[in-house]
């Protein structure tokens, strides 16, 4: 028998956040992506209700410009963990002229993924949607609160946010409205990395080093990858080191030069890194605000 | 240096707009290395934007579009940053007064506050109001950082000056058993806020940061009674789990031993711990601040909200309370009107039966008679509830003795309490 609980405050502060929300709401939902965040969520939900199962299903807004390794990794854990796993296609949205693909350059589907969100959670009635974003990630972030109220048209009102005092969450809303709710919202991207390190946690290969068809645009590096993301006849490709930081649309996440092939050399390349993780996200690079306008919107 | 590793420390920052508190925050995380190269480029571009001859740190963490239009804080931002030592977490709060709710949302989750001070202006009527309501708080540890010295020359006996002026208003308080350190800084410049300062040379205690990285977490810890609150019933209903019923929680205050002889509230019913377990691991003990689970050796019947304590340390029972309130909603607190008062985990329905008075917040006490809590006003009510409600002062058991109420109608969080 082990003597006394060793506490990591994060990981208590995550735990708590999910029993909450298990008791609080009718119909939550694990928003997952197939990134490091998501992953790490559902290991905190496992520890948060073992020895039952994880209560709540998974919902995948699939841009269709998907890492096929984050695809293959997300259903591999579905399956292992027994989950049960709702996958809303933005590519169904296009068809349906709801929204229109952008294009030109910087043309990416991010911004889609939106809409899908929206009409997913109407369609299954969810009322309490957890994401792994952290306020450690951008300055709007940084104003989030850990049960965030969305209205009937899933838009953020950041100037009229609810206090939270003392760790008492208030998920009370009206029919129609939904909570995002974030659990690692105090972790930091190194906590993230340490946490995956302690808990020897499976991720998708692509944040690990390996060989890539890249090309260089705006000092970034991208994925050569032409039938998602457009690459102009001058940008040439070379294959190149390199690992993934951040995972998200591959239109819009840029690769970073990296010869960190394990965990342990991920963690030490983050302790050292003078760049921040969303500086390879290149859909904040829009303006000093995108991320604010996004979430206003109600982008998760 | 003392041993933090893995350890986080939760930081607040007060200030009066101007004070320069942004820039403090600014200051620690660029002279801690902890500001990012894009985000650097940032801040550089945004300075020379606006025509800036130095570098404008509070652009770091003036997160939304309205607070960079009119240069203030709005919102409750939080900035992480870490050392080699240990992890910070900022919770940076508006200090208009308008914004108390801000103060009292911030503080409420920090550690240490950080007040400060503008040099040229010393103690005011906002600095009374940040030291009262960390009072109220009852926050342990205060840094008052006085900030601004270039704009007094440095000037030793302008700063003692100050410092005795804050010392009159640490008599006058009825919170003793806190630790203030008074700490001169320049954050513009970077005097003593990480780094020592020639220009400060005649101050011979440590610069802010040391300060901070020496805090101790035993030191500040709350010494309190073991509440354990359930959140939710765990019964995983499968063949190998088949009758397993464990209580979820985290753990406020105090420890909690398998063995140890136990009191359920509100049915009053006695058991014993039979297990504590975090995740598939089981433990002998669990201390404050857990997220476990624990089964009973009595089939007895618990549900969320229940409150689990050792049964030689028993918690208050009320229909009737007795708090300060913070309110926190446009809509004034009134009398007769009804409110659910969440509890941690515990919902009750609950009435005003009372506004006894207003208390002043610039740090006299003083009291006034008045029918109504209008958005920022503190006051002291007597609530009724609908069931009885078992806690602890909030002064013994901070978990234990604070409280939510939330609007029946609208369903926002109105006010913040704090149990006589």
């Amino acid at each position: 028998m082990n003597d006394k609980v060793i506490n990591n405050p994060l990981e208590d502060e995550a735990i708590y956040i999910f029993r909450e929300v298990a008791a609080q709401f009718e119909k939550p939902v694990i928003l997952f992506s197939g990134g490091k965040d998501s992953i790490t969520l559902v290991r905190l939900a496992q520890k948060a209700f073992y020895p039952a199962k994880i209560p709540f299903p998974l919902l995948h807004i699939d841009t269709g410009h998907n890492f096929p390794e984050t695809i293959e990794f997300r259903d591999q854990l579905v399956k292992e963990l027994g989950l049960e796993l709702h996958v809303h296609y933005v590519q169904d949205n296009i068809d349906a002229g709801n929204v229109q693909e952008e294009s030109g350059k910087y043309a990416s589907r991010n911004m889609l993924q939106t809409d899908s969100l929206l009409q997913a959670i109407e369609k299954h009635g969810f009322d309490a949607c957890i994401g792994g974003a952290r306020r450690d990630e951008e300055k709007a972030r940084a104003k989030e609160r850990v049960f965030s109220v969305r209205d009937d048209f899933g838009q953020w009102d950041e100037k009229n946010q609810r206090p939270e005092v003392f760790d008492m969450l208030n998920g009370r809303i009206d029919f129609g409205q939904n909570v995002r709710v974030f659990p690692i919202s105090n972790w930091t991207e190194l906590d993230v990395w340490s946490y995956i390190q302690k808990e020897n946690m499976e991720i998708p290969s692509i944040y690990f080093a390996h060989k890539r068809n890249v090309f260089e645009r705006d000092g970034l590096i991208w994925s050569a990858h032409d039938e998602y993301v457009f690459r102009a006849e001058d940008e040439i490709v070379t294959e190149k080191i390199v690992r993934f930081r951040t995972v998200g649309d591959m239109s819009c996440t840029a690769a970073v030069e990296s010869y960190a092939f394990d965990i342990d050399k991920v963690v030490e390349e983050i302790a050292a890194s003078t760049i921040s993780e969303r500086g390879a996200r290149i859909d904040d690079k829009r303006s000093e605000a995108a991320m604010e306008k996004r979430k206003q919107q109600g982008y998760f | 240096m003392i041993e933090n590793k893995n350890k986080v420390l939760k930081l607040s920052t007060a200030g009066s707009v101007d004070d320069g508190k942004s820039t403090l925050i600014g200051r620690i995380l660029y002279d801690t290395n902890s500001l990012t190269d894009d985000k650097l480029e940032a801040i550089e571009r945004n300075s020379k934007q606006k025509g800036f001859d130095y570098l404008d740190f509070s652009l770091a963490t003036d997160g939304l579009v309205a607070e960079r239009e009119q240069g203030i804080t709005i919102d409750v931002a939080h900035i992480y940053f870490s050392t080699s030592n240990r992890s910070y977490i900022i919770a940076d709060t508006p200090g208009h007064v308008e914004y108390t709710r801000n103060m009292v949302t911030g503080t409420s989750t920090s550690q240490v506050s950080i007040i400060l001070i503008d040099a040229r202006k010393g103690v005011i009527e906002q600095t009374k109001r940040h030291f009262f309501i960390n009072n109220l708080l009852r926050t342990k540890e205060v840094v008052v950082a006085v900030n601004k010295m270039d704009l007094i020359d440095f000037d030793e006996a302008k700063y003692n000056a100050i410092v005795k002026d804050f010392q009159k208003m640490i008599a006058a308080s009825d919170y003793k058993n806190q630790n203030i350190t008074f700490i001169p800084v320049s954050a513009l410049n970077g005097d003593n806020v990480v780094n020592k300062s020639e220009n400060l040379a005649w101050f011979k205690g440590e610069t802010m940061m040391e300060h901070l990285e020496n805090i101790r977490m035993e030191d500040i810890q709350e010494k309190a009674k073991a509440r354990f609150q359930v959140q939710t019933v765990i019964r995983p209903k499968t063949e190998e789990f088949h009758d397993f019923r464990g209580y979820a929680g985290k753990l406020k205050g105090g420890e909690l031993k398998v063995g140890d002889d136990v009191t359920i509230f509100p049915s009053g019913r006695k058991s014993q711990i039979k297990s504590i377990s975090f995740f598939d691991k089981a433990y002998l003990a669990a201390s404050a601040g857990s997220s476990i689970s624990i089964t009973l050796m009595d089939d007895v019947n618990v549900s969320r909200g229940d409150l689990i304590v050792k049964s030689d340390e028993l918690p208050k029972e009320t229909k009737q309370l007795k708090a300060t309130i913070c309110w926190m909603d446009n809509q004034p607190l009134e009398v007769s009107s009804t409110f659910f008062l969440q509890h941690g985990a515990k919902l009750v329905k609950s009435k005003i039966k009372a506004i006894d008075h207003k208390i002043s917040t610039d740090n006299t006490g003083e009291i006034e008679k008045v029918n109504q809590l209008n958005m920022n006003d503190l006051g002291m009510t007597e609530i009724q509830l609908a069931q009885p409600l078992h806690f602890d002062s909030y002064s013994d058991n901070k978990g234990n003795g604070a409280f939510i109420l939330i609007d029946t109608k609208s369903n926002t969080t109105a006010g913040v309490g704090f149990i006589e």
